[in-house]
């Protein structure tokens, strides 16, 4: 306002005009970063079917294909149990295997995993006892592991909820001097809660070791991502924040393994978070109790059949003479044997003690709680005799 | 929105209803939408998956076919954005009804709930009041995962500002959300899921009565004891009562169906007639609703009584994994149990 009055007073004016409005410029101001480093590519990145490939190695090659086999009986096992009432609901991976598998495999031991209650074949990718990753969904317990075990966080049901936890975890382990990476998944309609928007600024101001991987599917239920975001990208998010962006085929298991690779290493040396959107497609209905027919055509999914990503690997490594029709039985033939087993030792009904409702609500004991696990005792043995 | 027109809209739902006869709950709570969305052009309906679905549990079948995405809006999932967008949809006029998709998801909207929408009249001394509907579907029974099954009206009731309605009947399924659309206030309307299913004898042909919100309702007469109740459990305690006949003890139900306002009036009555109660519900205890609910008949029949209010809540626990909630949710057996202890009590 000063200097407006300041200048009117100083400049001439030709008589009879009427002053011009000019505003004073701001002070210096710059962005901190020149956003080009981090917005991701326009197109994802494809390694399979491309010359990039030759540099692939070939045991990952081929221990990826062993991985997604297994993963894609894991999921059609699992939808089948949903049937026989053995779990209460599962949300199918069917046709994402490579952005959980590739994902989980580019972390160390001692990395963490944050899951959403989807990422049930990150978590087995990691080793993660296959019937104690289905324990949420059985409905025995909430989680059926120690996170510790396996540096698998529980996964998550509130949507989002589970990325800030990562970044607190990744940021202690670095007060803690030790090189431990966190990598957090969420869905794409997961990226709209404040929570996703919360977890990457935090970890891009406190340059926290973690990864981000949104598995964009297409859906978040019945909503399809063009009513969840008019961003570009799910990826170009994160230059808000200061981060980089990165997309990758989300279907093809060496591009995410790559991309993953990468941005797992620069949080280990230091270099801060990344955010990385992998473009897939959820072949299955929501859970075994969605009717995708209600928001979705048949034929948008057969185009996404096309560019599976087990077909798109097996091709490659057949062309590569990788495989042959013995490595593909014998990669049949695990991923069989897994879910026998699984099948048995899910048919068996659990031996639940309901006790077991008191036992870790807090450390220690209240009074109250231990009245009503009187009641419920009283209860059982009268339920007992009867 | 004037509270004139609302109170025509209100008036009006009688004559509108019973065009086809609601077979479910889940139905009645369609048909409220859809009815104060024809007559009133002000009303939206927003949320996660409620047009082209129709909502994980179908209760907005239909809406966005029939009035168009701008009046039943598939949002962004975020809850507290759906909510706050809501505040400033109400600031311009609009009286959206929002869905939370279920009980535990809507706490991501607890700020915008309870800093803004409960306390927004408060704040502008009357001159920004908040009409918005928040139907929540809550409770267990239904095998959810975790996450799925919260009773949170605890917390809803003890925010000023807020009014609390939870339905237990197809038909006050019907009347009280069209009640709560014609609302100048906010009301967490709570959705007992594991009665969506539910049906009922309603007849089309006979109107659909629109209650105000806070009256309670006796559902079954006796003289022996009062069952003060809501939501999910009434169904559970009109069968304890009826195996109570039994034993020889003749129950009262009472179905509270708005936690706030409280109807002390129809309760305390009851009470003052039986002389005994009993609440019962399938939120935790400690801290639950019906301590205030026993701190109040306490209070106003002290010389009516003949013992103690009792409660038969929820365990004090984290809602347990769906192979043990049998063990956690208030069933007939510790109804009567509780009933029995009043009984010797009397005795004593
Ligand atoms: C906070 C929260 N709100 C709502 C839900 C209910 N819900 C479960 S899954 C889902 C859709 C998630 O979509 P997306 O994030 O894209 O993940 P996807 O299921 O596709 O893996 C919704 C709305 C939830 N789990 N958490």
């Amino acid at each position: 306002m000063d200097s407006l009055q300041q200048r009117s007073s100083t400049v001439q004016e030709p008589p009879g005009a009427v002053p011009a409005y000019r505003p004073t410029p701001p002070p210096a101001w710059q962005p901190r970063t020149d956003p080009a480093p981090l917005l991701p590519d326009t197109e994802p990145l494809r390694v399979l079917g491309t010359d990039a490939v030759a540099d692939a190695d070939p045991a990952l090659l081929l221990r990826l294909y062993a991985e997604l086999i297994r993963g894609r009986r894991y999921n059609t096992q699992a939808t089948a149990l949903t049937k026989q009432g053995r779990l209460a609901v599962y949300p199918s991976t069917h046709g994402q295997e490579a952005c959980e598998i590739a994902a989980a495999l580019a972390l160390e031991e001692r990395d963490w995993l944050f899951p959403s209650y989807r990422d049930t074949l990150a978590a087995v990718a990691r080793g993660l006892d296959p019937v104690q990753a289905l324990t949420l969904l059985r409905g025995d317990w909430h989680t059926g592991y120690d996170p510790h075990e396996h540096r698998i966080a529980p996964l998550s049901t509130p949507l989002a909820t589970q990325l800030p936890h990562a970044v607190g975890l990744a940021h202690a382990a670095r007060l803690k001097g030790d090189d431990v990476v966190a990598l957090a998944m969420v869905g794409d309609g997961g990226t709209s809660e404040g929570d996703f928007h919360e977890a990457l600024n935090f970890a891009a101001v406190w340059q926290a070791p973690v990864v981000f991987l949104v598995q964009n599917n297409g859906f978040a239920i019945s909503v399809p991502l063009a009513k969840q975001t008019a961003a570009p990208s799910l990826a170009h998010k994160a230059v808000g924040y200061g981060m980089p962006g990165r997309l990758v085929d989300g279907n093809d298991a060496i591009a995410v393994h790559q991309v993953l690779t990468e941005a797992v290493a620069r949080a280990r040396r230091g270099g801060g978070p990344t955010l990385v959107e992998a473009i897939t497609y959820r072949i299955d209905a929501h859970t075994n109790a969605d009717d995708a027919t209600r928001y979705r055509a048949a034929g948008e999914v057969e185009t996404w059949r096309a560019h599976d990503p087990i077909l798109i690997l097996e091709r490659e490594l057949t062309e590569r003479g990788l495989l042959d029709e013995d490595g593909r039985r014998a990669a049949a033939e695990a991923a069989e044997t897994m879910a026998a087993e699984l099948r048995e030792r899910m048919n068996a009904d659990p031996v639940l003690n309901p006790m077991d409702l008191f036992s870790h609500v807090y450390a220690e004991q209240t009074t109250q709680l231990r009245e009503q696990a009187a009641q419920l005792r009283a209860e059982l043995e009268a339920e007992g005799e009867a | 929105m004037t509270t004139a027109t609302t109170g025509t809209a209100a008036a009006k739902a009688g004559a509108n209803a019973g065009k086809a006869k609601p077979a479910t709950m889940a139905q009645a709570l369609q048909r409220a939408m859809r009815d104060a969305m024809a007559e009133d052009p002000t009303v939206h309906v927003m949320g996660e998956d409620v047009g082209t679905l129709g909502g994980v549990f179908r209760v907005t079948d239909g809406l966005a076919k029939e009035f168009g995405e701008d009046r039943c809006t598939d949002t962004p999932l975020a809850e507290a954005g759906i909510l706050g967008a809501a505040v400033g949809m109400a600031m311009y006029g609009l009286r959206p009804v929002v869905e939370m998709q279920f009980d535990a998801f809507a706490y991501p909207a607890f700020e915008q709930l309870i800093s803004h929408v409960a306390k927004m009249r408060n704040r502008t001394r009357g001159a920004m009041p908040m009409p918005i509907v928040i139907r929540v579907p809550y409770g267990g029974g239904i095998g959810g995962v975790e996450h799925h099954s919260d009773s949170s009206e605890a917390y809803y009731m003890a925010t000023p500002g807020l009014h609390v309605v939870t339905p237990a009947t197809v038909e006050d399924a019907y009347g009280l959300l069209r009640a709560a659309i014609a609302s100048d206030d906010p009301v967490v309307f709570l959705e007992p899921k594991r009665l969506y299913w539910s049906k009922s004898d309603w007849s089309p042909e006979a109107p659909a009565p629109v209650e105000p919100i806070g009256k309670a309702v006796v559902r079954r007469q006796g003289t022996g004891a009062t069952l003060i109740t809501y939501g999910p459990s009434v169904p559970v305690c009109l069968e304890a009562a009826e195996a109570a006949q039994a034993e020889g003890w003749d129950l009262e139900v009472v179905d509270l169906r708005s936690l706030v306002p409280f109807d002390d009036e129809t309760v305390c009555a009851s009470v003052r007639r039986t002389g005994r109660a009993v609440v019962v519900h399938e939120s935790t205890g400690f801290g639950g609703p019906g301590a205030e609910i026993a701190a109040r008949v306490t209070e106003r029949c002290f010389h009516h009584l003949e013992a103690p209010v009792l409660r038969v809540a929820g365990f004090d626990i984290p809602y347990p994994p769906p192979m043990l909630e049998r063990h956690h949710l208030p069933g007939v057996d510790r109804v009567l149990d509780a009933v029995a202890r009043l009984q010797w009590e009397a005795g004593s």
